[in-house]
């Protein structure tokens, strides 16, 4: 019987031939990744073992993004916790302000995650990688804590959906559009303990913004990874990134799937989730003409350079709308500079747009565009959840960027096409 | 292990965000995230809860975010146990790591309610309203998490690892 590609990347890190959904292993982890909300935990838990290292320094991560640059004295006695920490045991991979970025646009582009590999993040977006061809899962502090001590952590198999994408993407239609349509379909648990294999031809001719969009977002319909084999796009990617080699997988034709599911994006309209839930999906005519206070682009969902082009081709020439305060975040240091040298941050500054530093910012409800209660943003992040960027009377819509754009330009909710 | 408490319920899809907000996050302090337990999805409910309370819950309970600082705020406020439907992977997760007892229910939570009073055994998974004389039986766990929660929690399981 064969196996999808999810379980033979464990089967390989658990030194085991085959596995089976629902058996427990314990794997090793090739990379380990922490946050400044997350690594302070960590650290606290990995010191009662009283251990004088970690188990490899070149293989624990470790990005102050969320609050960063501090926000406050808090947030600043967090961050010093895990620089020291990070000094302290060699730890190579710790980004500092300047040169860090949002961790899931950070370790792809520094060659930190390479196919095949698996991965844990104390942080829920950590499946992001499954872009990649990786094993990658969102983990807490604890396990953190046990992986940088051991270079182990333990899994419990997930069974595998797999869905299928064919047809012809329409214009305006990407990744963040796909994800959220999955996601209006099967719900925010409906691959709830499993792994989502996206496949077919539309993600064949896919680029890697947009895979690591719908990767990023398979924890919002609950599942444990998201994760796309690796193909010529991908190694085009990871070329030139790596610093070590890796390894392909794919799945075996007679795979068992739990479901399969199949999607004709044909006739597809770009998809925005209404509060507080991303499952609340509507087609962007739906809901054209809601009325919005902020738009923010930028994040670890859409916060790449494809994402800035394509906000950055609907605005330029444009003003954004007096009473729209739009905030725009490039995903890394590297994104920042891209966008710069290509004009595209200047056309979003002389629109009228604010332009933030790599951070969490806003899309956490962190710092940077806090929203008061009764307004109203709409951003191309992935959580929409009440209060999630700020007052709990406060409303996210989700969208993609040229959704996002296209509504800064016009102050309500607008189909690309009518801007562009 | 035997719990005896009273039942606050909530609904589906409790996110973490409710759970804990992120606005709290700049601080890890046990007790200062307890001041803030489940406030978005219940102002009052960190000043009513009291120690040994019960949360009980539908489907997907605390999903979203890996923070752990949920199931600690909620340890930290004095709950005892949570019931729910359903759990998400990272919570459920993330609460046998820390040692915070969790039990997965779907036969019992429209039959429970805000003030009732339960009697649980952990162990083997069995829940007594005593409020209406009903049980039930939830899923126990299996017996390789069983076994970090006795130990307390993942570090002290990993601890005899790394010896
Ligand atoms: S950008 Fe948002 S979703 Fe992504 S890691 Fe930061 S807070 Fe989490």
């Amino acid at each position: 019987m064969g196996m999808t590609i999810t379980e033979k990347i464990l089967a390989a890190h658990a030194d085991r031939q085959e596995v089976r959904p629902g058996e427990l292993l314990n794997c090793k982890v090739d990379v380990v990744l922490g946050n400044d909300i997350t690594a302070p935990v960590a650290i606290e838990e990995f010191e009662k073992l009283n251990m004088d290292q970690v188990f490899d320094p070149n293989r624990v991560v470790i990005v102050p993004d969320h609050f960063a640059p501090n926000k406050d004295i808090k947030s600043a006695e967090q961050t010093k916790r895990i620089r020291d920490f990070s000094r302290k045991h060699g730890i190579v991979n710790y980004f500092e302000i300047g040169r860090m970025g949002i961790e899931h646009c950070l370790l792809p582009q520094e060659g930190l995650v390479l196919p095949g590999d698996l991965v844990i993040g104390a942080d829920s977006h950590t499946c992001t990688y499954g872009a990649l061809g990786a094993f990658s899962t969102g983990v807490g502090s604890t396990d953190m804590a046990a992986a940088m001590a051991t270079g182990e952590a333990w899994f419990k198999v997930p069974e595998t959906i797999k869905f299928v994408f064919y047809g012809e993407l329409p214009p305006w239609v990407g990744g963040k559009d796909l994800i959220l349509r999955v996601i209006g379909d099967i719900g925010v648990d409906g691959a709830r303990y499993m792994a989502m294999e996206f496949t077919g031809p539309v993600i064949d001719t896919l680029s890697i913004d947009n895979r690591f969009t719908m990767a990023n977002m398979a924890i919002e319909a609950g599942g444990k990874n998201g994760i796309i084999a690796p193909d010529r796009i991908t190694l085009d990617y990871v070329q030139g990134r790596n610093k070590r080699p890796y390894k392909v997988y794919a799945s075996d034709p007679d795979a068992v799937y739990s479901q399969i599911r199949e999607y004709d994006v044909t006739n597809m309209e770009p998809i925005v989730a209404l509060p507080h839930l991303p499952e609340n999906t509507k087609k962007v005519s739906e809901v054209a003409g809601t009325s919005i206070d902020q738009v923010v682009i930028g994040s670890c969902t859409n916060g790449r350079i494809e994402d800035l082009a394509i906000a950055a081709g609907i605005i330029k020439g444009k003003k954004v709308h007096p009473e729209i305060r739009l905030i725009v975040f490039p995903g890394t240091q590297e994104i920042y500079l891209e966008a710069l040298r290509k004009g595209y941050i200047e056309a979003m500054i002389e629109a009228g747009a604010a332009v933030s530093t790599p951070t969490c910012g806003p899309c956490l409800g962190g710092h940077m565009g806090i929203l008061a209660k009764g307004e109203r943003a709409l951003a191309t992040t992935n959580r929409n959840f009440k209060g999630r960027m700020g007052d709990p009377a406060s409303e996210v819509y989700l969208s993609s960027p040229a959704v996002a754009a296209a509504s800064a330009i016009t102050g309500k909710i607008t189909p690309p096409w009518e801007v562009a | 292990m035997n719990f005896v408490g009273k039942v606050y319920k909530f609904g589906s899809d409790i996110d973490t965000d409710a759970i804990i907000p992120a606005r709290y996050l700049n601080t890890s302090d046990p007790q200062e995230l307890a001041r803030h337990c489940m406030e978005d999805a219940d102002p009052n409910f960190p000043s009513v809860v009291q120690q040994g309370d019960i949360i009980v819950a539908d489907k997907n309970f605390g999903c979203g975010s890996s923070r752990e600082h949920a199931p600690i705020a909620i340890k930290a406020a004095g709950v005892s146990l949570v019931i729910a439907r359903s759990f998400a992977r990272i919570f459920y997760r993330n609460s046998v790591n820390i040692g915070l007892p969790i039990l997965e229910c779907p036969d019992c939570i429209d039959e429970i309610q805000t003030g009732d009073r339960l009697e649980v055994n952990l162990i083997k998974g069995e829940i007594k309203n005593n409020s209406t004389g009903k049980t039930y039986q939830a899923q126990p766990f299996p017996d390789f998490m069983q076994g970090i929660m006795d130990k307390g929690g993942l570090i002290e399981y990993v601890r005899e690892k790394v010896k």
